[in-house]
């Protein structure tokens, strides 16, 4: 006898898809659960942790912004290799405005996002056009060559960067805006992209001679949505700025570039809390394998293969599946 | 004749390399017409509306628009101008249900400034539109993802969008290519629809019995010239077609 998986969804989903939704507690708690869980563990993880892995934290929510980054540029169609980019960009930016014109980072880092998304607009600006692998490239070279003029130039202090910056007076304070802007980045950006403008940036990515016919003018949503990724990365990387109180040239360097890339195949794309949810798994486990030395390249390494392959769709695609629908093996007729 | 013309095309041409796609086509299209192109494959047909459209930039030539130069206009800014096409090759958004296909026509400026600025419910007003274009409203076709769908549907979609702009001139890419007679006699009066409601239309077309049952005029490529111009009729008469489609006998 053969048989064949089947899914189904649960009865649960089905009825707290309807008005009966309201009738429970139970349907009520279902449906508001996946929205509850994220915001609750966001506000209480930082009371719970000692200081080193509050630290752990900081670099975790530093890295989803990253990726929530990226993903809004991929389900925009533009693959991006250059995360590395907009946090430097917006590490410098804030560095300076500090440094040099003395501006307290609750406006300087505000002030960096805004600044870093526009640079980082502008200088992708002409290759927009690009598209797949071209437009990959490019984001890959860009923050490189950018490292290499701060060393040839020796601005901004060149290879030694730009230290004693200020900083966030509470480490509390420090936690809670950046859970509060990953609260806000995860779920504000989910909003935008299943609202109708976000239907168009995903159908650029689809068919973009489609969305011209429509009559709309695709560069001008690429620049925009090119705009609020880069933000959201040169707020990332403003923030590290004043968290570390030092901005030098391995802002630029590659792991800003590839880590978020890497949790967003972890987690899943195209829903940015698949995003989120692969930096809270491979950060702490980088940190966890600090102590094998050289070799934990290696593991992490084996572990982002047997994902990519075993789980092509992601830790939260498979965790929304079996939410929402349950499987069972059904008999094929012969 | 005595109109300013609603598109007129003079002396068109493109060259891919040194393949001459179109060479010097002129035409001029009145409101209300319904201008059939037919040709053999590779004549140009298709290259001639991405020009008119701007998704092929011309090499020689014009495009009036109600007297205004468009050639080479960027795409999207001649669709604001009021012309819409279907491609010949549909590309909905697979992953999402039909009407959800039409929320990007909808999204269009045009549509917006159409509408003085309020969009309104962009899904109910592309339930109707779908309606319209034959999606049974009661078998929920409108609902079902776009990937399930026949291409008799996914034809119906395209025009859809394209009716969504509510455009002037309609170009239509080969709607009846890999449709049954039946799905084709479906589609006919919805064009005669639109031409009654005062629409322009052009048709590229190789199914020429039904195109020529509804045609105004009709133009005929080859090797990218215009080899006759009139209407159905005067067209299959012309010696120059009769080459052209069945081969010359020396």
């Amino acid at each position: 006898m053969k048989k064949r998986k089947e899914r189904i969804d649960r009865g649960i989903k089905v009825r707290s898809e309807d008005i009966f939704a309201l009738t429970s507690w139970r349907e009520m708690l279902y449906l508001s659960a996946p929205r509850l869980i994220p915001a609750i563990v966001f506000l209480v993880l930082p009371l719970v942790l000692e200081p080193y892995w509050q630290r752990v934290l900081l670099s975790v929510a530093i890295f989803a912004l990253l990726a929530i980054s990226w993903d809004i540029l991929a389900q925009s169609g533009m693959v991006s290799l250059g995360q590395a980019l907009f946090f430097g960009v917006g590490a410098y930016c804030s560095g300076i405005m500090n440094h040099y014109f003395g501006i307290s980072p609750f406006f300087a880092i505000p002030a960096a996002a805004i600044a870093g998304g526009v640079i980082c607009t502008v200088l992708l600006l002409p290759v927009l056009r690009l598209r797949g692998v071209y437009f990959a490239m490019v984001t890959l070279i860009i923050p490189l060559m950018i490292e290499r003029v701060i060393e040839a130039t020796k601005i901004f202090g060149g290879t030694e960067g730009i230290s004693g910056l200020s900083v966030i007076p509470s480490k509390w304070l420090e936690l809670y805006i950046l859970m509060a802007a990953l609260l806000a980045a995860l779920f504000g950006f989910r909003r935008l992209m299943d609202s109708d403008y976000g239907l168009v940036l995903k159908g650029i990515k689809d068919n973009d001679r489609s969305v011209m016919n429509a009559g709309i003018n695709i560069y001008w949503f690429k620049i925009e949505a090119l705009f609020i990724a880069s933000a959201v990365g040169a707020f990332a990387g403003a923030m590290m700025t004043h968290v570390y109180r030092f901005v030098g040239m391995p802002v630029f360097a590659l792991d800003y570039s590839i880590l978020p890339i890497a949790a967003v195949m972890v987690g899943g794309s195209g829903s940015f809390a698949g995003a989120v949810l692969g930096a809270f798994i491979l950060v702490p486990l980088s940190e966890a394998l600090r102590a094998l030395g050289g070799l934990r390249i290696v593991f992490y390494g084996v572990f982002l293969v047997i994902f990519v392959v075993g789980l092509p769709e992601g830790i939260f695609h498979f965790i929304s599946r079996k939410y929402q629908q349950f499987e069972r093996w059904a008999e094929v007729e012969k | 004749m005595s109109e300013r013309p609603l598109l007129e095309v003079k002396d068109l041409s493109k060259a891919f390399g040194g393949v001459q796609a179109v060479s010097r086509i002129s035409f001029a299209l009145q409101k209300g017409d319904l201008l059939g192109i037919i040709g053999p494959n590779g004549s140009g047909k298709t290259t001639t509306v991405n020009l008119i459209t701007g998704f092929v930039k011309a090499s020689g030539g014009k495009v009036l628009f109600k007297g205004e130069d468009i050639t080479s206009w960027a795409p999207y800014r001649i669709v604001r101008l009021g012309i819409a096409r279907t491609f010949q090759m549909v590309k909905p958004f697979y992953q999402l249900p039909a009407f959800k296909n039409m929320i990007i026509p909808l999204y269009s400026p045009r549509v917006k400034a159409l509408a003085g600025g309020k969009y309104g419910d962009r899904n109910a007003v592309a339930l109707d539109l779908l309606e319209e274009v034959g999606f049974e409203r009661d078998a929920q076709v409108a609902y079902k993802v776009a990937s399930v769908l026949p291409q008799g549907y996914l034809k119906r979609l395209e025009l859809a969008k394209a009716i969504a702009l509510q455009p002037e001139i309609m170009i239509l890419d080969e709607l009846f290519s890999g449709l049954s007679l039946a799905e084709v006699a479906s589609i006919v009066p919805i064009i005669e629809k639109l031409l009654f409601e005062g629409k322009t239309i052009i048709m590229i077309e190789h199914r020429l019995k039904e195109l020529f049952r509804i045609a105004t005029r009709v133009i005929v490529l080859n090797y990218g010239q215009k080899i006759a111009d009139g209407s159905a009729k005067e067209v299959m008469e012309s010696d120059e077609v009769k080459k052209a489609y069945l081969g010359s006998e020396d």
